[in-house]
């Protein structure tokens, strides 16, 4: 047992350190068991472990180019795993990062490819760019504010709504790039939208990786959700209505408004993910791109333990399995589906750091994590 | 349940059987259409039945479930392979391997529920965490095996996907002495027929299980323990009832109604495995135990207007040429397949007025 004098006698980045590896060290257990048992599944189905997690580990990080596409992977992780961590903070449960990431996918690829046109003049790209980004949050922003209104006002829960409003993106994206936006090349069989314009895209870091300047972009914003939750008011009233929300009320903080705005930013967040998508990588927006990311956001979240930085590590350790997968697959022929379950797992034991307390006998330090407050909320 | 909320579902499912009968009403009678329209809707709302009967029993016990669409999930696509392996591999008759599969479903069901109890009312996760792992977890398993048995070089069908062997039958099958004459099934009007007896096992043992469920939970002993313990845990523990056997043993058995809703997608609706393809089902259900204010029959009411605002999709896709071109947006299925889940958020604005959980739902009892 630590007492107080003990941290007293310790220099400050000691104390740094020590608190950097408790919070690390359950994640660290949570991954370690997730990959054993994983192994043990793929023994079972028949494969070699060693070999897949060999060629995994390659695929990840075995070369400059393994290195550029997990930071591929990586830059809408970051984007939509601190979506879902910034809700967390405000005490609401985001599942509707998929949707807000395909609105914002959808809106910036019509300001890439459709304004030009309506405009009929060739916007410069300091322009084009921004105003493409700046749709895409924007879409996201109103997308996540709905179900936030309607928590606020009408006290409809937003783990229902936020769902209900992923089918909604799902089948209004589906309706519109198999409709109005689809592209009208000749060749072009799939739902998807036309190529946005050069001046809308972001430019790649390095010549001849895929590697954009999301990636930059996704660390900076990181590091400015971490400034607006620890350093500004606004981020202060987010976390009082996070942790209690009757204390928040008598505070006089206005917590209907608190919570629009960060259901908003959280929005925000995940269109920026799929705004970021399609400037600097797929340059237009495809139906089903956008499936999965949901559930891969809330997973990061909380391997992250809803710490921006937390959220940047888990963004590149599950990119790295997601760009790894597919050389495990041509090496080993196991199916790169087991991923998500190791993801899973992975998501099990953070939850659940009881059964690593247990298995480990670390004994618990920090109160439960309560994330989110049943239908009352 | 009050007349309010039971008059307002009546109405919603009048206005959409309106508006099929309007628009197909030039091409085939009315009966036709609504029969049609009703027994889609009855089967449609099947899963969501089931999903919310689970959706009752967990959180009437105190915990809050939102895996139902994982365990849906992961139940549907158990019990279509184990129907597949029983048929193809030990060569057991189709009626037998599916039977087989309608049971490993219900287990599997069972099982997911179970670790979500163990999560939490052991552990005392985050309810709703543990839920999201559930669900996140089935679509991985799924969509791994599903990968690795049916579509990988060397796995174990090699490549064919095979299907289940056939569909459960409906129940006028079951009922051919008496169905079998020319007058039909005892000379019943074709709408009872229709809408009854052509529903298959699964579909009919929801309705039942919504009666059962009712008696269980409000005329029995076991009914009233475990509302306690969704109230008000403390006092239950002090007049005795074990809190924690009381919410596993609910939970399980919710899980195990889930289940039995994804046996209706493999087994009962059709012969295949898509991976999601639950498609929200488990999510929508959730919305319908809350908008039935926690009760069988209510959330049997409102599983069926979303199943009736599905039936409206299937029907006017039959009907779309018929839809006059001041409609022309009712000829989109992505745009009518909105229904559903605008209707989930509108019904959970509150208002049709307010609902109220369990006093102790979603928290983790401690001794």
């Amino acid at each position: 047992m630590q007492t107080v004098d003990d941290r007293k006698s310790q220099s400050g980045w000691q104390q740094v350190l020590r608190s950097a590896f408790n919070a690390m060290l359950v994640p660290f257990l949570a991954i370690f068991t997730a990959v054993v048992v994983g192994g043990v599944i793929i023994a079972l189905a028949g494969g070699n472990p060693w070999a897949a997690y060999l060629g995994l580990a390659q695929g990840a990080f075995g070369s400059a180019r393994a290195w550029s596409e997990t930071f591929v992977w990586a830059t809408p992780y970051i984007f939509a795993g601190l979506a879902v961590a910034l809700a967390f903070k405000g005490g609401l449960f985001n599942i509707g990062a998929e949707g807000q990431l395909a609105f914002g996918a959808v809106a910036t690829a019509w300001v890439g490819y459709a304004l030009p046109e309506i405009l009929g003049i060739e916007i410069p790209g300091i322009l084009h760019l921004p105003l493409a980004i700046g749709a895409g949050i924007l879409a996201g922003a109103i997308w996540a504010a709905i179900p936030g209104a309607l928590k606020a006002y009408a006290g409809g829960h937003e783990v229902i709504n936020t769902i209900m409003m992923n089918y909604i993106a799902l089948n209004i994206t589906s309706y519109l790039l198999n409709g109005p936006m689809k592209d009208k090349n000749p060749l072009n069989v799939i739902a998807r939208t036309p190529e946005i314009a050069e001046g809308a895209r972001l430019p790649v870091i390095f010549e001849g990786l895929r590697v954009h300047w999301g990636f930059p972009l996704a660390l900076l914003v990181a590091l400015g959700v971490w400034y607006l939750l620890w350093k500004t008011t606004l981020g202060f009233e987010i976390r009082t209505v996070g942790a209690n929300p009757d204390a928040a009320k008598y505070a006089g903080i206005n917590f209907r408004r608190v919570i629009i705005v960060t259901m908003a930013l959280s929005g925000l967040l995940a269109g920026m993910a799929g705004a970021v998508e399609v400037t600097g990588l797929n340059y237009r927006h495809e139906l089903g791109f956008s499936i999965g990311y949901g559930f891969d956001a809330i997973a990061i979240a909380l391997l992250g333990k809803t710490h921006p930085l937390g959220v940047v590590l888990a963004s590149i350790l599950f990119a790295g399995m997601r760009n790894g997968a597919t050389r495990m697959q041509f090496l080993t022929q196991i199916p790169v589906d087991i991923i998500s379950v190791i993801q899973s797992l992975i998501l099990l034991f953070v939850a659940a750091d009881a059964i690593i307390r247990y298995l480990y006998r670390i004994k618990a330090k920090e109160d439960r994590l309560v994330l989110t407050r049943g239908w009352r909320g | 349940m009050d007349w309010r909320r039971f008059s307002f579902i009546g109405f919603i499912i009048v206005f959409l059987f309106t508006v099929v009968v309007l628009i197909g009403g030039s091409r085939v009678s009315p009966t036709i259409i609504i029969s049609s329209m009703l027994t889609t809707t009855i089967a449609v709302a099947t899963p969501l039945t089931l999903g919310a009967l689970s959706g009752v029993f967990c959180e009437r016990a105190g915990v809050v479930n939102i895996g139902i669409e994982g365990m849906m999930l992961a139940a549907a696509f158990f019990g279509w392979l184990a129907a597949i392996y029983m048929n193809t591999i030990f060569k057991f008759d189709p009626s037998i391997s599916l039977w087989t599969g309608v049971l490993v479903a219900i287990l599997t069901g069972g099982l997911f529920a179970l670790l979500h109890a163990w999560l939490s009312i052991t552990f005392k996760v985050d309810q709703i965490i543990g839920g999201t792992v559930i669900n996140i977890l089935a679509v991985g398993i799924t969509g791994f095996l599903n990968r690795q048995m049916f579509f990988g070089e060397g796995s174990i069908f090699g490549g064919n996907v095979p299907h289940a062997p056939g569909l459960l039958p409906s129940l006028s099958k079951w009922l051919t002495p008496l169905c079998g004459g020319p007058q039909g099934c005892l000379g019943l009007p074709t709408l009872i027929q229709g809408t009854f007896l052509d529903q298959k096992p699964v579909a009919i043992a929801a309705i039942v299980l919504v009666f059962v469920a009712h008696y269980v939970l409000f005329n029995t002993r076991w009914g009233l323990r475990t509302r306690a313990v969704g109230e008000h845990p403390k006092a239950a523990d002090t007049v005795g009832i074990n809190v924690y056997r009381t919410r596993y043993i609910n939970v399980v058995l919710g899980g195990m109604l889930a289940g039995l809703a994804g046996a209706y997608f493999t087994i009962e609706s059709v012969p295949s495995f898509e991976p999601l393809m639950t498609n929200g089902r488990g999510f929508i259900s959730l919305a319908a135990m809350i908008f039935g204010n926690w009760t069988p029959f209510g959330a049997w009411a409102a599983a069926l207007v979303f199943g009736a605002s599905q039936a409206l999709q299937i029907n006017l896709q039959f009907f779309r040429d018929a839809i006059p071109p001041n409609w022309a947006f009712l000829q989109h299925a992505y745009i009518v397949g909105l229904a559903p889940y605008v209707l989930t958020m509108l019904i959970l604005t509150g208002i049709i007025g307010k609902t109220t959980p369990p006093a102790a739902d979603g928290q983790p009892y401690e001794k």
